[in-house]
């Protein structure tokens, strides 16, 4: 067996996947160059990103699936789950055998396993535009960050800018070390990677450059949290479901004034 | 200062978190002048959960606790010995946009004790409404209360800022009514939803022959109703909803498990427990009523009028209905299918449309997201090993509940 490495770009791998078609390969896998194990089965080479390979590859795939499909086999990518682009070969070569979209043929497994990954993806998507939480800082920027399990900002853009079109506002990814900044003069989304000052505890902790307003407002959200309760109602494994542990980190009720 | 609008939040959301509502689902407001914020027509989005694992999406709060009625169930009723406090039009529009710029909320939901008269109170509310969508070009979601017993003007004026309106019947009942909240009276409740109705769909179709008509309450009317406080059975409470449903067009039927909050000779005591799994119930039968096609006669009759305690109201049906069962996963109807107990409407839409590749087997539909252990039951495929045979309702009913007693029955 055949390794060959791209360089993690959706591209890089589409790329790869053209030249499966091309070489007429099956005995090849693909897998990311930065997510390499060298292993005992053979060698790995690195195949470079050819642009209009990869187009090819999307626009026969967009002749196939719905803009649902598509975004469906995107969001496997985004999960950066390692040895997933075996499964979304299987998905494209199963895509590609015939002339029918199939999509939502579940019974067979590449499908489902597409189907159900890019759930788990937009399920993160989702809760990611749930409990993103803006500090204002004296520049007047509003600043979030978060540590999502997948790579959900390309998904969240469209979402926080058609919703805050009139601030300025970053939301900063510390595990992938990027973030999008939205600058709402010029309506336009930018990635941005940061350097931060080491009082900024590497961007968890921007206390030190906040608004007058901001920390009444911290304490009023907490406050609004503490008193929508009811205690009667209690229901602790409910709460857990809802909002895993993991979250809470950067979620301000989460965190009451000492 | 800002020990002072700390404390009015604390008491003025306190007293408003007795109303379950926090949908803001519904509505397709868009971001159409570069101002602040959207409502999503479909899913709304909750931004956290109280430790009793409500969903929190809006700011929820009384404009004032102040109240000149005296509902027994309620925590604001002018008997009641408790702090009051009144926010100013202003420090809602400012906390309801501070809360919204850092995403803490998808908007707000205004209610209020009344205070003087109806109109006087609704019309603060309108404003506050008014403020947040001219002033600061605030596009996000508004639920506004329309406090019973206000002119049809006002009603309408708040059709015109916000998202949603409702009115809270509360109690299910007329004697209920009349015996716990003496001075309202169930006709001046019923008669603005009626109007609310008739305004919506006049909107609805002029917004068809006519470009430019502005939006009237696009998410629509919604209630509450108590449940537990009175003497209501669960067929008085889901008819009602379904009449509701029917009549007024009604967005949703929200049902409030009764939290003592007082001593009163007509109310359960203050240590008795509020009906939890009766709320969950009955939220799963107005479920059915909305999105499965059951009828309320089919859920609850002379015979049955409470929902089961110990199954859902779908695994109920499907154990006093077994001759519709078992259903052919690779034939059967979507309607029939979404009938199954462990089969959901996600689920169903799945297997209908996967099926068009050719016959589905057991090892295949389990995968797609069903609860086996209750379906298994009530339909057939290939592959699916016999395992309903003779048994009655109570067997079924034993094995799914208690899975472990199957096992012991092998002995
Ligand atoms: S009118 Fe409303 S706020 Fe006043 S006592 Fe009755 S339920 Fe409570």
């Amino acid at each position: 067996m055949t390794t060959w490495l791209y360089d993690g770009s959706f591209d890089g791998f589409l790329s790869a996947v053209f030249d499966l078609y091309w070489q007429r390969r099956s005995d090849v896998r693909i897998c990311k160059e930065l997510a390499y194990v060298p292993s005992l089965f053979g060698p790995a080479i690195f195949m470079p990103t050819v642009m209009a390979n990869a187009e090819r590859v999307w626009a026969g795939l967009r002749k196939r699936l719905s803009a649902t499909g598509l975004e469906q086999l995107f969001a496997c990518y985004l999960a950066e789950i390692p040895r997933e682009e075996d499964n979304m070969v299987g998905f494209i070569r199963h895509v590609f055998a015939g002339s029918e979209n199939v999509e939502t043929d579940f019974g067979n497994a590449y499908v489902l396993r597409v189907s159900q990954l890019s759930r788990m993806v937009h399920r993160e998507k989702h809760r990611m535009e749930a409990f993103v939480r803006f500090q204002h800082t004296a520049e007047g920027v509003y600043y979030a960050v978060i540590e999502p399990d997948y790579n959900v900002l390309p998904l969240i853009t469209g979402h926080f800018k058609e919703r805050y079109a009139d601030q300025d506002w970053l939301i900063y990814d510390l595990r992938r070390h990027y973030g999008i900044y939205y600058n709402h003069k010029k309506d336009v989304v930018d990635t941005v990677n940061l350097q931060f000052k080491p009082a900024y505890l590497g961007g968890r902790d921007v206390t030190a450059v906040w608004s007058p307003d901001e920390a009444l407002y911290q304490q009023l959200w907490q406050t609004y949290f503490r008193e929508a309760n009811i205690p009667a109602r209690s229901n602790r494994r409910l709460h857990l479901q809802h909002v895993p542990r993991r979250y809470w980190k950067y979620l301000t009720e989460k965190h009451p004034p000492r | 200062m800002s020990e002072r609008i700390l404390e009015k939040l604390s008491i003025l959301a306190d007293a408003a978190k007795y109303d379950v509502s926090c949908a803001s689902s519904g509505s397709d407001r868009k971001n159409h002048n570069k101002g602040l914020g959207n409502a999503h027509p479909g899913m709304g989005i909750c931004h956290t959960y109280t430790a009793d694992g409500r969903c929190v999406s809006l700011l929820k709060v009384l404009m004032t606790n102040h109240c000149i009625y005296d509902c027994a169930y309620c925590v604001s009723r002018k008997s009641n010995d408790i702090k009051r406090a009144a926010f100013t039009v202003q420090e809602i529009v400012d906390l309801t946009i501070n809360f919204y710029r850092r995403n803490y909320i998808e908007g707000l939901f205004l209610s209020s004790g009344i205070f003087k008269d109806p109109d006087y109170t609704m019309e603060r509310l309108v404003l506050v409404a008014k403020k947040l969508r001219t002033e600061h070009r605030f596009n996000g979601y508004i639920h506004l209360k329309a406090i019973p017993g206000i002119s049809p003007e006002l009603t309408h004026e708040a059709g015109l800022y916000a998202d949603r309106l409702s009115v809270n019947l509360e109690i299910p009942t007329e004697a209920g009514l009349k015996l716990l909240a003496p001075e309202k009276d169930r006709a001046a409740m019923i008669r603005p939803m009626r109007y609310l109705q008739q305004e919506i769909t006049r909107f609805e179709s002029e917004q068809q022959t006519m470009k430019h008509v502005p939006k009237f309450a696009p998410a629509g009317q919604s209630t509450q109703l108590i449940v537990g406080a009175g003497q209501e059975t669960d067929r008085d409470i889901i008819s009602l909803a379904d009449h509701f449903y029917r009549q007024f067009r009604l967005k949703r039927v929200y049902y409030s498990g009764y939290v003592p909050v007082t001593t009163d000779a007509r109310l359960p005591a203050l240590q008795s427990k509020v009906p939890l799994i009766r709320e969950h119930r009955l939220y799963q039968a107005d479920w059915l009523l909305r999105f499965y096609g059951f009828g309320p006669q089919e859920l609850l009759s002379d015979q049955h009028p409470d929902l089961d305690q110990d199954v859902d109201p779908k695994l109920g049906w499907a154990l006093r209905n077994l001759h519709w069962f078992p259903v052919d996963i690779n034939r059967a109807d979507r309607l029939l299918l979404a009938r199954v107990p462990g089969i959901g409407m996600p689920t169903v839409k799945r297997i209908c449309e996967a099926r068009r590749f050719g016959d589905l087997n057991w090892e295949q539909v389990k995968k797609m997201g069903i609860m086996a252990n209750r379906a298994q039951y009530f339909v057939s495929c290939k592959g699916l090993p016999p395992s309903r045979g003779d048994l009655n309702a109570q067997q079924i009913k034993r094995r799914i509940i208690d899975p472990a007693a199957q096992q012991l029955s092998l002995f």
